[in-house]
């Protein structure tokens, strides 16, 4: 601690070069462009070690599973290294009361400063007992943590939006974490978040020093404005309306739109069409498998996976909306139909009533 | 302009007796008739197209996605009759201040006694098909105003999620003040869901009116059908007041 990031690299034996390197993709990764460069490089000959926290509540770590693989090793290398990344239950070597003694040191040693990122949703039912570290409830560590915290940010869906655990019945009462702290939280969703995304967050946060850019839900703008669909490679067959009907038919194999396989693309917010997936592979529907919307609130209670409209409640998993509608409106028409018979056998009495009438009247 | 008062002999009788006279009122003015047509072929593209865009089926094959847009063209012609439909609407909204006493928006709601006492009357005679006692209102029969009250409010409501789905590929600022339904519904998924269930509103209303408009005029005979292409409706003479 007290080392400006240059420093630290230069002592861990980087080239003046490698660090340049490094502050050209760390610009780029901030959204900052080639112009950026002098400018990182300026911060990082200054700017200190910023201490992290990296807190894993109800989760499956498919987060750090995936930060570890981000495209670019030389940015990741970098900031494991330029990060002080103090407390992590995955990573790190100490355990125990050692463990606690990092955390709580990091916390009184850099108030105001450091950077808290959070894995995981927080169960708050019955106490807080169904997620319990070194004797205290997640919720207690997160106050710690999050009360002199300079940034806060959510990893994944479960810290965002709750992912399964928040699923109904909700039996932890699993908590996004931003419902929790009073303080701004950047949600990162996803199961997981794209390694690049992260990374890029974490950049931001490290070469700006500011939250970038958010929208309504707080999810940084530059990966989570547009939607899967909008900017999926299938996209054009969408247009075209060609659609795969069946798996491993003709059109799957051409590629087609995965729309009517219940591709959840079109409500989905996120970069995976842009950035892709594992040093960028490949995703989901590049594989031929329509998106599950793993970075959309409540993804798992509007299931099915496979239709594109989420079953209509109470009545079972293959009734949609559309399949509710259909049926209530062959039933109006049935019974319009029925009553048009009985009007028509009822005219001609009608028609003798108004006579009828009309006789008295006149 | 409400009535032009040329009384019409009942052609429908002709055994000798004095005929029942009526008169021709003209109900319906050139803005609601055109917002009615206007109304009915968008709400009729909205739901076709709007039914397309959830089960589109293969209408044109073409091997590769250049070849052809026809669902891009489907939903651009959702969104066209949408802005139709909004604006339209709007106009009519406007009508309902200045126009004749039939348009007048408090018509749609039953606010007098002697209003929901015609509910009453008018699903007996719609639903248990009995005979109407008394005159029946010469616009709007006051059961079937109400019903168009409903339906301006899901439309609002269908008007929001369409908006609320709109919004983030569109740069008109017009839905993206609707964009707060998406996390209220639960994002998108809720938003589609319930813009998938009013649809299926407007499908039951279309067939229900279009029926009940036929079955008023098959009992009545007061030119329910035609009113809404020449505006004229009849009203027995001793009924008008």
């Amino acid at each position: 601690m007290g080392q400006s990031i240059w420093q630290s690299m230069e002592r861990k034996g980087y080239s003046r070069r490698e660090f340049l390197q490094f502050c050209a993709a760390a610009a780029t990764a901030a959204g900052m462009g080639q112009a950026g460069v002098a400018q990182v490089a300026a911060a990082f000959e200054k700017k200190e070690k910023p201490a992290v926290v990296w807190m894993h509540f109800q989760e499956c770590t498919c987060c750090s599973e995936s930060f570890i693989r981000a495209s670019h090793p030389i940015v990741l290398d970098a900031l494991l290294d330029v990060l002080s990344l103090n407390y992590t239950e995955t990573l790190m070597a100490a355990s125990g009361f050692q463990a606690e003694k990092s955390l709580n040191d990091t916390i009184q040693n850099n108030k105001g400063k450091y950077i808290v990122l959070v894995e995981g949703a927080v169960p708050t039912h019955d106490g807080g007992v169904y997620c319990m570290i070194g004797g205290k409830t997640a919720e207690s560590i997160l106050q710690t943590v999050a009360k002199d915290a300079a940034a806060i940010v959510a990893w994944g869906s479960c810290a965002s939006n709750g992912c399964v655990q928040a699923a109904k019945p909700n039996p932890t009462g699993a908590t996004p974490i931003s419902k929790l702290v009073d303080k701004p939280v950047i949600n990162v969703p996803g199961c997981p978040p794209i390694a690049d995304v992260m990374m890029a967050v974490v950049t931001h946060l490290l070469v700006l020093g500011q939250v970038p850019a958010l929208d309504s839900l707080n999810r940084p703008k530059e990966f989570y404005g547009r939607r899967v669909h909008d900017t999926c490679y299938r996209r054009p067959n969408y247009d075209a309306g060609l659609f795969v009907e069946s798996w491993d038919d003709e059109n799957a194999r051409r590629g087609y739109c995965l729309y009517k396989m219940g591709c959840k693309g079109p409500v989905t917010y996120n970069a995976c069409s842009v950035v892709k997936w594992n040093e960028g592979t490949s995703y989901p529907i590049q594989s031929g498998h329509g998106c599950i919307g793993c970075s959309e609130d409540g993804f798992w209670d509007n299931g099915p996976f496979y239709h594109h409209l989420p079953s209509f409640p109470g009545f079972g998993v293959e009734s949609t909306a559309d399949t509710i509608g259909t049926l209530v409106g062959v039933a109006t028409l049935a019974g319009v139909a029925a009553h048009a018979v009985v009007t028509n056998v009822r005219k001609q009495k009608v028609i003798a009533e108004v006579h009828a009438e009309e006789q008295k009247e006149s | 302009m409400s009535t032009s008062g040329e009384p019409v002999q009942d052609i429908f009788r002709s055994n000798g007796h004095a005929p029942t006279e009526y008169r021709r009122v003209y109900v319906w003015e050139l803005p609601v008739r055109a917002y009615h047509w206007i109304n009915a072929t968008a709400l009729v593209a909205l739901c076709i197209t709007g039914y397309l865009i959830g089960h589109p089926f293969h209408l044109l094959y073409a091997p590769e996605a250049y070849q052809q847009y026809w669902f891009g063209w489907v939903r651009f012609i959702h969104f066209v009759s949408a802005w139709i439909y909004i604006m339209n609407f709007m106009a009519r909204l406007y009508w309902g201040f200045v126009g004749n006493k039939y348009a007048r928006l408090k018509t749609f709601l039953p606010l007098t006694r002697a209003q929901r006492h015609e509910i009453v009357e008018v699903i007996k005679a719609d639903v248990l098909q009995t005979k109407m006692h008394g005159p029946i209102s010469t616009g709007h029969n006051a059961l079937a105003a109400f019903i168009y009250f409903i339906t301006f409010i899901v439309f609002l409501l269908q008007m929001i999620t369409g908006f609320a789905l709109y919004s983030n590929m569109s740069t008109s600022s017009l839905p993206r003040l609707f964009m707060w339904a998406v996390p209220l519904l639960g994002g998108e998924f809720g938003v589609r869901f319930w813009h998938h269930i009013f649809l299926w509103f407007f499908v039951c209303f279309v067939i229900i009116h279009v029926y009940l408009a036929f079955y008023h005029d098959y009992i009545e005979g007061r030119a329910t059908i035609s009113s809404i292409v020449g505006g004229w409706k009849f009203e027995r003479v001793k009924d008008v007041k």
